[in-house]
C-alpha cells in the first residue's frame, strides 16, 4: 500500500529544529522509506521562525504538499502558522510549557530535559520520541538513529527518549516498507560536492553566501576523506581568479556562490573563456534582485548566467533539480571543464542546494574522472590550431613554456592584433563550442517522465521537477527535464515534444525565464510562476491546472 | 638576449620598462646558474604598459585580468607550490582595482614575488591619476589637476603584513636587479615597488634622480625603523626618497600553513 505522509517540526531559530528534521529524515530513511525535507529558515541566528518539512513516502516524492500530517510545535508561533494546514485526523504534538493547547499531545518538554539534567536543546529528543512512539516504531530504530548522529551526550538523550517513549501509547502503526536499502540522504549541495570529488576536484575556493556556503563547510569538513582542500579568500573575485590560476597549474578546481557572487566572478568567466581554462562554478540561485531574500528561493538567474561572459562565450550551463542531479552533474560539470577547457555553470536553486532528498548511492559508483587532452610531442602551443578547437594541455613546472594569456593570442600565447590570426582563433572557439554542441547530442542532455505519448509537456526549472513529476502521475503529462541548458539539447527536446499540443513551464520567478528561452528555439509555452521565495506545494499545483 | 621571444616590443622607445626587462632576464640568468629551474618559474602581469613584458619572455606565465594578476598567482602557488611565482603589476592595476589581493596575500603571508611598476599614472590609457599620482597630477580625466593625495604603498603594504618590503628605481639598475633577486630569494610575501618613470606621459626622472638614495645599515627585523623609513617619503612630501630593503623577516608561508593540517 502506497503511504506517504508529511511532519513539520517549527520552532525558533536556535531551538535546534533543523537537527530534528534531519533525525526524523534519518528515521524514516532507516525504514526504508523515500524522504524529502524541506527547510525553511530565515537570515538570523536567533528567534524567528525556522521549520523543517519532512515528506515520507514509498514512493519518490520531492515536493511539499500543504496538507501535513503531523505538526510539532517547539513553539506558540508554529501553531498559529502552520496548524490550518494539518488533516483533521493528523497529529499535533506540542511543547506544553510554552503552549496552552486543549487538543493534541502536550509534552512538558522543558520539564523533562530539566529533571534528567540536560541542555535546552534537548528539547527536540522529547519530540521525536514522541513521534515514533504514536507512530508504532519500535524504539531500537530511534536508538540506532540518535547513535549514529548525536555523539554528545548520547546517553542523556537516550534516557529522555526513553522516559517520553514510555510514558506515550502508540496511535498508528508505520511498518517498515523495505529492507534497509543503499539510500543515502543528501542536500543538494552535499551532493554536489561528492559529485565533484569523484571527478577528482583538488581545490575548492568560496566565499560565503547563502545559499551556497554549505558546500565549501561540507568540503572543509570532509577534507582527509575526499581530498579536497577548500580556501575562502577575500571576495568572489579572487575566488574565480585563483581558480582560474590552479586550474591552469593543473589541478581540478570548482568555485560556489549565489547570484551577487556571481555577478562579480563575470569578468574572469570570460577570462577561463579566453584562456582556455577548466573550471567549474555552482551558482546557487536566491531570492533577488540584488541582497534579495537570501534563505528564499527564486530561480531568476537563468537570463543572466545563460548570458554572462562579455566576448562571444564557449561555456556549458547545467541544471540540478535534485541532490541525485547535483551529485551526477557536480561531477560531470567537472569533467566537462577539462575536456573541452572551458567554463562550466551548474545552477542550483536555494531548495536543490539545501533541502534533503533521497539519494541511491549506487549512482556513486558510477561517477568517473574523465582525462583531458594533454600533450605528448615537442614544441609545445597552449593554443595550437586544431580540427576540433581543442588544444591539448600542458602545465607550468614540467616540461613545456606554457603562455596563457587574456588577451586574444597567437598559437604560442603571445598577444596579437593581428586581422588574421585573431579571426582564426575566434573560429578555433567556435569549433570548440560547436564539438560542445555534438557532446550535448551524445549526452542526450534532458530527462523525461511520465506518459510516452501525453499531449501535454511540462518543463520544470530546478527544483520545480519533483512537483512536476507528480502533476504528470495525477493527469497523464509528460516532463522534460533539460539538465544541460547551455548548448541546449534541442535535438532531444524536439523529438519529445512529437505529438505534444500543450507545453507548460513550471518556475519560480515572475517573468518566465524558461519559457523565454525555450522560445529562442521555437518552443512555445505557458508558463506557471511562483514567486513568493517558496516552492510551489503539489496541492496546490494540482487545483490550478484542474482548472486549465 | 636570453629568454626573449620573438614579439616585437612596443615600449616607447627609451621607456624605463626596457630596464625592468632587462635586469629580471639577468637575474634569471644568475639563478638559473645557481640552480633554480626555469621551468618552475611563472610570472604573471596585470593589465598596462608593465603587461606588456608577458610578451617578451619565453617563461611560463599568464596574462591575467586587470588587477587581479596577484589572485591568480595565489591559485597557482597553491596549486604547485614548487614554482616560483612571480608577479608583475602596475600602480594602476595592483594599488586600484585589484588592492583587496595585494592587501590579503600580503596578510597571509603568500610566497609570491610583487614587483610593482609604479610609473605614477595610468599610461596605456593615456594618461589618468592613479592612487600614487601626486595631488594635482593632470591628466586626461583631471585636465585641472587630480584632487586627491596619493597614498603611501610600502606603509599600506607593510601594515597588512608583508614580510618583505623593498623599493627600488630604474635609474638604479644595478640596485633593481640586486632587489628583484633578493625578493625572488626571500620565503614568504615580497613586496618590491620599482619608481618607474614614465617618459612620455609623467617623467620624473630627474626628480627622483635628485632624491633617491640607498638605504644602509637598516635593521631589517624592527618594525619601527622599517616605518621610520617607509614614512620618510611619503609620496607627498618633497624630501629624499630612500630605496633598499625596508623590512624583512621570517615567518611561515601561506601554502606550508594551507597543507599542513592536511592529513592526505
Amino acid at each position: 500500500m502506497e503511504k506517504d505522509f508529511s511532519i513539520l517540526i517549527g520552532g525558533e531559530a536556535g531551538q535546534g529544529t533543523r537537527l530534528a528534521g534531519n533525525l526524523i529524515a534519518n528515521l524514516f530513511n532507516k525504514l526504508g522509506y523515500f524522504v524529502y525535507v524541506y527547510e525553511d529558515y530565515q537570515s538570523l541566528i536567533r528567534g524567528g521562525h525556522n521549520f523543517s518539512e519532512i515528506r515520507v513516502a514509498t514512493e519518490k516524492r520531492e515536493a511539499r504538499k500543504k496538507e501535513i500530517d503531523v505538526l510539532i510545535a517547539l513553539d506558540k508561533n508554529t501553531i498559529s502558522l502552520h496548524q490550518k494546514r494539518l488533516k483533521r485526523e493528523g497529529f499535533l504534538i506540542f511543547n506544553a510549557d510554552r503552549i496552552e493547547q486543549k487538543k493534541g499531545i502536550g509534552l512538558f518538554a522543558d520539564k523533562i530535559v530539566k529533571e534528567e539534567g540536560g541542555i535546552p536543546q534537548m528539547v527536540n529528543t522529547v519530540f521525536i520520541s514522541a513521534l515514533v512512539r504514536c507512530f508504532g516504531i519500535p524504539f531500537e530504530i530511534l536508538e540506532n538513529v540518535l547513535r549514529e548522529k548525536i555523539k554528545k551526550g548520547i546517553d542523556l538523550n537516550l534516557k529522555i527518549a526513553k522516559r517520553v517513549y514510555q510514558s506515550l501509547e502508540s496511535q498508528t502503526k508505520v511498518a517498515e516498507v523495505r529492507p534497509l536499502t543503499s539510500f543515502l540522504l543528501l542536500t543538494g549541495n552535499e551532493a554536489c560536492a561528492l559529485g565533484m570529488a569523484r571527478a577528482g576536484l583538488e581545490l575548492y575556493f568560496a566565499y560565503p553566501m547563502t545559499p551556497s556556503t554549505s558546500i565549501l563547510n561540507f568540503l572543509a569538513q570532509k577534507e582527509d576523506e575526499l581530498k579536497v582542500k577548500t580556501f575562502q579568500p577575500e571576495s568572489e573575485i579572487a575566488a574565480i581568479n585563483m581558480a582560474i590560476g590552479s586550474a591552469f597549474a593543473g589541478k581540478r578546481s570548482a568555485i560556489g556562490t549565489s547570484g551577487g557572487g556571481f555577478a562579480l566572478m563575470v569578468e574572469a568567466l570570460s577570462l577561463a573563456c579566453q584562456t582556455e581554462t577548466p573550471i567549474l562554478i555552482v551558482e546557487s540561485q536566491r531570492a533577488g534582485p540584488s541582497t534579495g531574500m537570501p534563505t528564499y528561493n527564486l530561480q531568476a538567474d537563468l537570463n543572466f548566467v545563460l548570458g554572462a561572459g562579455h566576448g562571444d562565450i564557449v561555456k556549458f550551463v547545467l541544471q540540478a533539480g535534485n541532490a541525485k542531479d547535483a551529485l551526477f552533474l557536480g561531477n560531470l560539470g567537472l569533467n566537462l571543464a577539462w575536456q573541452y577547457q572551458t567554463p562550466v555553470i551548474l545552477l542550483l536553486d536555494k531548495d536543490v542546494s539545501e533541502n534533503t532528498f533521497s539519494v541511491d548511492s549506487k549512482i556513486l559508483k558510477k561517477l568517473k574522472i574523465k582525462k583531458p587532452k594533454l600533450f605528448a610531442g615537442k614544441n609545445y602551443q597552449r593554443y595550437k590550431i586544431t580540427k576540433d578547437g581543442i588544444s591539448p594541455l600542458a602545465f607550468p613546472g614540467f616540461d613545456f613554456i606554457v603562455k596563457a594569456n587574456s588577451y586574444e593570442h597567437d598559437e604560442s600565447g603571445i598577444t596579437t592584433d593581428n586581422e588574421i590570426i585573431a579571426q582564426k582563433m575566434q573560429e578555433k572557439r567556435k569549433r570548440k563550442f560547436e564539438q560542445m554542441e555534438k557532446e550535448v547530442e551524445k549526452l542526450g542532455g534532458i530527462e523525461v517522465f511520465g506518459k510516452k505519448s501525453a499531449k501535454v509537456a511540462i518543463f520544470p526549472l530546478g527544483v520545480c521537477k519533483g512537483s512536476a513529476i507528480e502533476l504528470a502521475k495525477e493527469f497523464n503529462f509528460k516532463v522534460i527535464f533539460p539538465w544541460i541548458l547551455q548548448p541546449f539539447p534541442e535535438k532531444s527536446v524536439k523529438k519529445e515534444l512529437k505529438g505534444v499540443k500543450k507545453i507548460f513551464t513550471l518556475e519560480m520567478n515572475s517573468t518566465g525565464q524558461l519559457a523565454n528561452y525555450l522560445k529562442k528555439f521555437g518552443i512555445l509555452a505557458q508558463s506557471i510562476l511562483k514567486y513568493t521565495g517558496r516552492p510551489f506545494f503539489v496541492d496546490e499545483l494540482k487545483e490550478k491546472f484542474k482548472k486549465l | 638576449m636570453k629568454y626573449q621571444t620573438s614579439a616585437k616590443i612596443t615600449w616607447c622607445p627609451g621607456c624605463s620598462n626596457f630596464l625592468i626587462l632587462k635586469a629580471f632576464q639577468d637575474v634569471v640568468f644568475e639563478l638559473e646558474k645557481e640552480g633554480q629551474n626555469k621551468k618552475e618559474i611563472v610570472f604573471l602581469t596585470g593589465i598596462g604598459c608593465h603587461g606588456k613584458i608577458f610578451d617578451y619572455l619565453n617563461l611560463n606565465s599568464f596574462y591575467a585580468l586587470h588587477g587581479r594578476a596577484i589572485a591568480t598567482a595565489q591559485g597557482i602557488k597553491l596549486a604547485n607550490p614548487k614554482l616560483k611565482v612571480i608577479c608583475f603589476v602596475g600602480d594602476g592595476d595592483c594599488y586600484s582595482e585589484g588592492i583587496e589581493h595585494l592587501i590579503f596575500a600580503a596578510k597571509r603571508n603568500s610566497d609570491i614575488k610583487v614587483f610593482v611598476h609604479d610609473n605614477r599614472n595610468f599610461a596605456l590609457t593615456v594618461s589618468q591619476f592613479t592612487a600614487t599620482s601626486p595631488k594635482g597630477f593632470k591628466g586626461s580625466s583631471t585636465p585641472k589637476g587630480s584632487i586627491e593625495e596619493p597614498f603611501n604603498p610600502l606603509e599600506l603594504v607593510f601594515s597588512a603584513g608583508a614580510t618583505f618590503v623593498a623599493r627600488t628605481f630604474t635609474g638604479n639598475f644595478e640596485h633593481l636587479k640586486k632587489m628583484i633577486k633578493e625578493a625572488i630569494l626571500h620565503e614568504g610575501f615580497a613586496f618590491l615597488e620599482i619608481l618607474q618613470p614614465c617618459i612620455t606621459f609623467f617623467d620624473q626622472t630627474s626628480f627622483f634622480k635628485e632624491r633617491v638614495y640607498v638605504l644602509e645599515n637598516q635593521d631589517l627585523e624592527s618594525k619601527e625603523k622599517a616605518l621610520e623609513k617607509i614614512k620618510e617619503w611619503d609620496y607627498k612630501n618633497d624630501g629624499k626618497i630612500p630605496i633598499g630593503i625596508f623590512y624583512k623577516v621570517k615567518k611561515p608561508t601561506f601554502e606550508k600553513e594551507f597543507f599542513k593540517l592536511s592529513q592526505f
